[in-house]
C-alpha cells in the first residue's frame, strides 16, 4: 500500500499520473459543477425568508468548505516534506496555497454579496466571517514567505513550518473569535437561513461541495504538473513524455 | 536537563540581559513608541473620557501587539549577523532550549517592562482603576505569548531583506487569540466583573506556546541559517 505513496514522490511517475487523472477528472468536475449550478440556481425551491438571493449559498459554502480543507492539505503536504523530505510534497504545498487563497477570497466576496440583500450590509464582523478573513491572511502569509526567500529549497521548508504553526492555531483562532463575538454581540442583526436546511436544498449543496472538491484536486494536480514541466524542462524523461 | 546544559542556558540568559542593559535604548525605545502611539489614539478619536474608557482595553492591546511586532523583528538579527546564532546552533546544548532562552530574555526586557509601566498608560486612557490588576496580569501572560509567536516569525524571516514587514504579515493572524483574550479580560474587569476566565485561557495559550513554539523557532532559525 505504501508503494503508491513512494511512487507519487517520483516526478516522472507523478507526471504520468497527473496527466491521466486530469484526463478523467476534468469532465467529471465540469459535469458536477454544471449539474450542481443548474440544480441550485434553477431547480432548488425558493426560500421562505430570503427568496431567491439565498442561491449564492451553492457557491459560497462549497468555496468556504474547500478553502478550510485546503489549508489542512497544504499543512499536511508541508509536514510530509519536512519529515520525510519528499520534494513532491513541497510542490503540492506550493500548488495548494494560491488555490486555497482564491477560494477563501471567493467565499468572502460571495458572502458579502449574499449579505447585502439579506442583512442590508456588505460586511459584518461576525465570528465565522472574521475567521475566514484570518484564514485568508494565513494563506497570503505562506505565499508571501515563499516569494521572499531567494533560495527556493529553504523557502519551501520555511513555508512548511509556517503552515504547521498556522494549523495548530486555526482552531484556537476560530474559538477565540467565536467567544469574542459572543462577548460583544451587536444590538440586532438577524441571521436568516442559519436554521436546519431542507433536503431539497441540502442535496444540491452537497453536490456542489463535491464538485468544488473535484475542481480543487484538478486545479492543484494541474498546477503541480505545470511546475514539474518548468523544473524538469531539461531532463530526458520529460522530453520523452512530450514527444 | 544535564547540569552543564542548565549552566549554559543560565549563562546565555545572563549574557542577553547584560547586553540588553548595556544598550538601554533597546529597552526604552519600544516603551516610548508605546507611549507615542497611545497618545495618537485620543488625537485621532477625540478626548472624550467616556469613549476613551470604553475603548481603552482594545487600544492598549492593539498597541501592545504592534510594539511587540517592532521588537520581534530585532530579536535574532544581531546574533544572526555576527554569527553567534550559528555557534549556538552548533553547541552541544539543544538548540530548542537555547532558542527558548533567547525568547525568555527578550520577554523579560520587553514584555515585563511594559507590564510594569502599564498603569501609567492605563490612567492616560482613563481606564477604570479596578481593571488595572487584570490588565497587568493579562499583559504579563500576553506579552510572553506575543514574544513566543513573534520569535517564530523572526526565526523564519531573520535572513531576509525587508523581513520586518513580512514578519508583521506572518505574525498578526497568529496573535488574534491573544488580542481577543487580553481585551476581553480587561473589558470584563473594567465593567466590574471577573476577567480571570480569560486570563486562564491566556495562561493555557502561554503554556502550549512555551512547549511548542521553541520547536518552530529552532526549525525556522535552522532554515534561515542554512538557507
Amino acid at each position: 500500500m505504501w508503494s503508491i505513496v513512494h511512487k507519487m514522490g517520483s516526478p516522472p511517475w507523478f507526471y504520468r499520473f497527473a496527466s491521466t487523472l486530469a484526463k478523467w477528472l476534468l469532465p467529471i468536475a465540469v459535469a458536477a459543477l454544471t449539474v450542481g449550478a443548474v440544480w441550485g440556481l434553477l431547480y432548488a425551491p425558493v426560500d421562505f425568508r430570503q427568496g431567491n438571493s439565498y442561491r449564492i449559498i451553492f457557491i459560497h459554502v462549497p468555496a468556504a468548505v474547500v478553502s478550510l480543507a485546503g489549508y489542512y492539505v497544504m499543512a499536511f503536504a508541508g509536514l510530509v516534506s519536512l519529515v520525510w523530505k519528499i520534494k513532491m510534497a513541497d510542490t503540492a504545498m506550493r500548488a495548494v496555497a494560491p488555490v486555497g487563497a482564491a477560494l477563501t477570497f471567493i467565499a468572502l466576496v460571495t458572502g458579502a454579496i449574499w449579505g447585502k440583500p439579506t442583512w442590508g450590509t456588505w460586511w459584518v464582523w461576525d465570528a465565522r466571517i472574521t475567521s475566514m478573513l484570518i484564514l485568508l491572511f494565513l494563506y497570503l502569509g505562506v505565499i508571501a514567505l515563499f516569494e521572499a526567500y531567494d533560495n527556493k529549497a529553504a523557502a519551501a521548508k520555511a513555508c512548511a513550518v509556517l503552515s504547521l504553526v498556522g494549523t495548530v492555531n486555526i482552531p484556537i483562532i476560530y474559538k477565540s473569535v467565536d467567544w469574542w463575538y459572543s462577548l460583544h454581540q451587536p444590538a440586532s442583526i438577524k441571521f436568516t437561513g442559519e436554521s436546519a436546511i431542507d433536503a431539497s436544498m441540502l442535496y444540491p449543496l452537497l453536490l456542489n461541495i463535491g464538485a468544488f472538491y473535484c475542481l480543487f484536486v484538478l486545479v492543484v494536480v494541474l498546477n503541480m504538473r505545470a511546475e514539474l514541466l518548468q523544473t524538469h524542462r531539461q531532463s530526458a524523461w520529460l522530453e520523452k513524455e512530450l514527444t | 536537563m544535564r547540569p552543564d546544559a542548565r549552566h549554559f542556558l543560565l549563562l546565555q540568559l545572563a549574557r542577553q540581559l547584560r547586553s540588553g542593559l548595556r544598550r538601554p535604548g533597546d529597552i526604552l525605545n519600544p516603551l516610548i513608541f508605546f507611549l507615542m502611539v497611545v497618545t495618537l489614539f485620543p488625537l485621532g478619536l477625540g478626548p472624550d473620557p467616556q469613549r476613551l474608557a470604553e475603548l481603552a482595553p482594545g487600544i492598549f492591546w492593539v498597541v501592545a501587539l504592534l510594539s511587540s511586532l517592532t521588537v520581534s523583528g530585532r530579536l535574532f538579527a544581531s546574533d544572526f549577523e555576527d554569527g553567534s546564532l550559528e555557534q549556538l546552533m552548533l553547541a552541544p546544548t539543544p538548540f530548542v532550549l537555547s532558542a527558548m532562552t533567547e525568547v525568555i530574555a527578550h520577554w523579560l526586557m520587553s514584555g515585563v517592562t511594559l507590564t510594569l509601566v502599564s498603569p501609567v498608560f492605563a490612567v492616560m486612557l482613563n481606564m477604570p482603576t479596578q481593571a488595572i490588576p487584570t490588565l497587568m496580569f493579562s499583559l504579563l501572560l500576553g506579552t510572553l505569548c506575543l514574544s513566543l509567536v513573534g520569535a517564530i516569525g523572526a526565526g523564519l524571516t531573520v535572513g531576509l531583506r525587508r523581513g520586518g514587514m513580512l514578519l508583521a504579515l506572518l505574525i498578526i493572524p497568529l496573535t488574534v487569540p491573544i488580542l481577543v483574550f487580553g481585551t476581553s479580560a480587561v473589558t470584563e474587569a473594567a465593567r466590574g466583573y471577573d476577567g480571570s476566565a480569560w486570563l486562564a485561557l491566556m495562561a493555557a495559550f502561554a503554556l502550549v506556546g512555551l512547549l511548542l513554539a521553541p520547536l518552530a523557532i529552532a526549525a525556522g532559525l535552522k532554515i534561515s541559517i542554512d538557507g
